[in-house]
C-alpha cells in the first residue's frame, strides 16, 4: 500500500471513530471534557512507560485510559461538592494531569523518546512506516489496524447503546428512574472516548482528536433537527474533513494533522453561515421577510381603517405612504410592490386600493391586533 | 402495617434527605391510598420535588423506607410512571415528539432492545389521547410550553403505568391545555391508576384532587381534602420553618383568609 494512501485511510477512520461519539458529546455540553481527557492522558503514558520499564504499546494504553477515566472522576466529585461548577472543575483537573505528565517527563525521562510534541501534534505522516507484527510476520501499518478498531468499536457502542445514550442525555432522570442508570452510561461513553483518544492521538495528535470529536458533530447540530441524521452528518463531515484536508496539506506542503482540523473549522464556518434552518444568512433572511410581511399588514389595515373617509384620497396615495408610515421611499416601494405581487392590492395612478383578498386579510390582521 | 402496603401505592416510613448537612426532608411518614389523584403541596424549596426523587430512588435518602405496592421501587419499576419537571429537560435536543413519547416504553423495552412497530403504536396512541397526534412529527423546540407538557404526559401514558409521580403539570399550560390536563387525571383514576401531583396553585387543588400531602420538610398533614385542606394546616405549611421571611408570612395570612373561605364554599364539591 502506497504511504498517501495509509495516511488518507487513518485519517478517515480516526475522523468516523471520533464523529460517531461526537453527537452525544455535543448534546452533552462536553467538548471541554474530551478536550480535559486529550491532556490528561500523558501521566498515564508515563505511568504505563515506567511500569513497562520502557516503551510498551499495552502498557501506554493501558496507563492512558486510566488516566482519562480517573479524569473524568475527579471532574465529577470536584462538580458535586457543588462549589467548583461544570468548566471550572475541568479547568482545575486537566492542567494538574498534564503538569504532572510534563513534569514526570522532564525530571525522570528526560532523555527518553516521550516527546511533548508529537502528543499534541501526532504525526500521521509516518502511518505508513509503523507495521503491524505478530510473529515476525507483517500485517501492515499499525495506524490502519489500531483506527479499523476504534471505528468499530465505537459503532458497536453507538448501534447497541443508541437508546440508552439518547434517554440518558435527553432526560437523565427519567432514565434513571426506567432504570437505565446514567452514571453507568456517563462513564461508558467516557471510557469509550478515552479508548478513542488513546488510541487516535498517536496518529493524528491530542488538538486534533479534539476537533475530531467536537467540530463535526458540532457542524452537524447545525445542519438537521433530527439525532440518528445527526450522527451520520457528522460521520460524512469528519471524513470529508479528512480527505479534504490531507489534499490541502499535500498541495500546500503542510503539516496533515492541522490541515485536516482546519478544514473541520472551515466547514463549521460554513455551515455556521450558510446552514438552510439556523444559519446567519438563512436567519438573516428570515428576519428580512417577518419585516416585509409586517409592514404589509400595516400598510393593508391603514387602507382599510381610512376605506370610504373623507380623507382617503390623501391617506391612500402611494406617495403619501413614506410620510404617513414613516418608511423610506424604497422600503414603501418594496411593501408596496409585494402585496401587489399577492394581489392584496392594486395601484391605479397614484391611489392604493385593497382588492378583496386584501381586504379580508387586513380586517383579519387588524382583529388580532385588537385582541392583544 | 404489611397488610394494608400490598394495597397501599406508596408507604412512606420515616424518611429522611439530605443534600447536605441540612435534611430537607425530615422524618415523613406517609401513605397513600390507590385509586386518587393526590396533590403534593407546599412552598418554595419545601422538598416536594425531592419527595418525588427520593421515591424513585433518584436521590440518595439518609433514614428510612419507601414501599411501593408492597415492594422496593427496583422490583416495581415497571408499574410507575414519572412526568419531571418541564424544565428539566434540554428542548433544544435535536427529536421530535413521538420520539419522546417512545421513550416511556423504554422500560418495558430493557437494554439494548429498539423500539419498534408496537412502540410507535403506543406511542402515537397517547399523543392522540392527549391531542397532540397532529404534532407527532414536529421538532420539540417547536412546541409551545404547553404542548411541551402533553408530550410529557403522552410519554407517562406510554409507561403503562399503575402509579404516577407528576412535578408541577399544570406549569405554565393554559387554560385548555389545564382542562385536557385535569380531564387525563380523572380518566387515569376512572382506570383504578394512582397519580401524585406536585401543585402549586391553592385555588384549583380542591377542584382537581381528592387527596392532600402538605409537606414542609416535615409532613404537615394527609389525608382527604375534606378534612386536610384546612386554614390551620396551610398556617403550619406556610408559615413555621420560614423563619426569615416574616414578610411573607404576613402576606400569606391575608392569603390564607381568602383560600380558607374558598375551601370552605369548595368542598361540597370535593369527592
Ligand atoms: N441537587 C441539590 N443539591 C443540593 N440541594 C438541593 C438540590 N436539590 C434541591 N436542593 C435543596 O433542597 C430543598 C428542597 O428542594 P426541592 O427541589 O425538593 O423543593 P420543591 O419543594 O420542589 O421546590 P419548588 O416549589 O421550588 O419546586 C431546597 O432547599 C433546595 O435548595
Ligand atoms: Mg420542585
Amino acid at each position: 500500500m502506497s504511504s498517501a494512501i495509509v495516511i488518507l485511510l487513518t485519517g478517515v477512520l480516526v475522523a468516523v471513530a471520533c464523529a460517531l461519539l461526537g453527537a452525544f458529546l455535543i448534546l452533552r455540553r462536553m467538548a471541554m471534557m474530551v478536550d480535559a481527557i486529550s491532556h490528561a492522558i500523558l501521566p498515564g503514558l508515563v505511568a504505563g512507560y515506567f511500569l513497562a520499564q520502557g516503551p510498551d504499546l499495552l502498557a501506554g494504553f493501558a496507563g492512558a485510559v486510566l488516566a482519562a477515566v480517573l479524569t473524568v472522576s475527579l471532574v465529577e466529585a470536584l462538580q458535586n461538592t457543588g462549589r467548583v461548577g461544570g468548566e471550572s472543575a475541568i479547568g482545575i483537573v486537566f492542567p494538574a494531569m498534564f503538569a504532572l505528565g510534563t513534569f514526570v517527563v522532564s525530571k525522570y525521562f528526560a532523555n527518553v523518546h516521550l516527546d511533548a510534541d508529537a502528543i499534541l501534534y501526532g504525526n500521521i505522516e509516518f502511518a505508513a512506516f509503523d507495521l503491524l507484527y505478530i510473529n515476525g510476520v507483517s500485517l501492515g501499518p499499525q495506524s490502519l489496524w489500531m483506527m479499523s478498531g476504534l471505528c468499530l468499536m465505537n459503532l458497536l457502542f453507538v448501534g447497541l447503546l443508541y437508546k440508552e445514550l439518547k434517554l440518558a442525555t435527553f432526560d437523565p432522570g427519567l432514565a434513571a428512574a426506567l432504570g437505565f442508570s446514567p452514571a453507568l452510561i456517563h462513564y461508558a461513553l467516557m471510557t469509550v472516548v478515552s479508548i478513542t483518544t488513546v488510541g487516535a492521538f498517536t496518529a493524528v495528535g491530542a488538538i486534533l482528536v479534539v476537533a475530531l470529536f467536537v467540530v463535526p458533530a458540532a457542524t452537524a447540530y447545525l445542519l438537521t433537527d433530527r439525532l440518528p441524521v445527526m450522527i451520520l452528518l457528522a460521520v460524512a463531515l469528519g471524513a470529508l474533513s479528512a480527505v479534504c484536508g490531507y489534499a490541502v496539506a499535500i498541495v500546500l506542503d503542510a503539516s496533515v494533522a492541522g490541515s485536516i482540523a482546519s478544514t473541520t473549522g472551515v466547514l463549521f464556518g460554513l455551515a455556521f453561515l450558510f446552514a438552510p434552518q439556523h444559519g446567519l444568512v438563512a436567519r438573516a433572511r428570515r428576519l428580512q421577510r417577518q419585516r416585509l410581511e409586517f409592514a404589509v399588514q400595516t400598510l393593508l389595515v391603514h387602507l382599510l381603517n381610512h376605506e370610504q373617509s373623507a380623507e382617503q384620497q390623501a391617506e391612500s396615495a402611494y406617495s403619501h405612504l413614506s410620510g404617513e408610515l414613516r418608511w423610506h421611499p424604497p422600503f414603501a416601494r418594496r411593501v408596496t410592490d409585494a402585496a401587489k405581487r399577492a394581489t392584496l392590492l392594486q395601484q391605479h395612478g397614484d391611489m392604493l386600493n385593497l382588492t378583496e383578498a386584501g381586504r379580508a386579510e387586513a380586517e383579519a390582521a387588524r382583529a388580532t391586533d385588537l385582541q392583544r | 402495617m404489611s397488610n394494608v402496603s400490598i394495597d397501599h401505592p406508596v408507604v412512606i416510613h420515616d424518611l429522611t434527605v439530605a443534600y447536605r448537612d441540612k435534611p430537607v426532608l425530615w422524618d415523613i411518614e406517609l401513605s397513600i391510598p390507590p385509586g386518587k389523584l393526590v396533590a403534593i403541596i407546599g412552598p418554595n424549596g419545601a422538598g416536594k420535588s425531592t419527595l418525588i426523587k427520593a421515591v424513585l430512588g433518584l436521590v440518595p435518602t439518609v433514614a428510612g423506607t419507601v414501599s411501593l405496592f408492597g415492594g422496593s421501587y427496583r422490583e416495581r419499576r415497571q408499574m410507575i410512571g414519572y412526568v419531571p419537571q418541564r424544565s428539566s429537560v434540554d428542548w433544544d435536543f435535536p427529536t421530535h415528539a413521538l420520539d419522546v413519547v417512545m421513550m416511556g416504553t423504554y422500560g418495558q423495552l430493557g437494554w439494548f432492545k429498539r423500539p419498534g412497530k408496537a412502540q410507535r403504536e403506543l406511542a402515537l396512541r397517547c399523543l392522540e389521547q392527549v391531542g397532540m397526534a397532529d404534532f407527532a412529527n414536529r421538532q420539540i423546540s417547536q412546541l409551545s410550553g404547553g404542548q411541551q407538557q402533553r408530550v410529557f404526559l403522552a410519554r407517562a401514558l406510554a409507561q403503562d403505568a399503575q402509579l404516577y409521580f407528576m412535578d408541577e403539570p399544570f406549569v405554565g399550560v393554559d387554560a385548555v391545555t389545564e382542562r385536557a390536563i385535569v380531564n387525563l387525571l380523572r380518566d387515569l383514576r376512572a382506570r383504578g391508576k394512582t397519580v401524585v401531583c406536585v401543585h402549586h396553585d391553592l385555588d384549583s387543588a380542591p377542584e382537581y384532587f381528592d387527596w392532600l400531602v402538605l409537606l414542609n420538610v416535615r409532613l404537615i398533614a394527609a389525608g382527604p381534602f375534606e378534612t386536610t385542606f384546612t386554614s390551620e394546616n396551610l398556617r403550619k405549611t406556610y408559615g413555621g420553618t420560614m423563619g426569615a421571611a416574616i414578610k411573607h408570612i404576613e402576606h400569606f395570612e391575608e392569603d390564607r383568609l381568602a383560600i380558607s373561605v374558598q375551601a370552605d364554599t369548595k368542598r361540597p364539591n370535593g369527592h
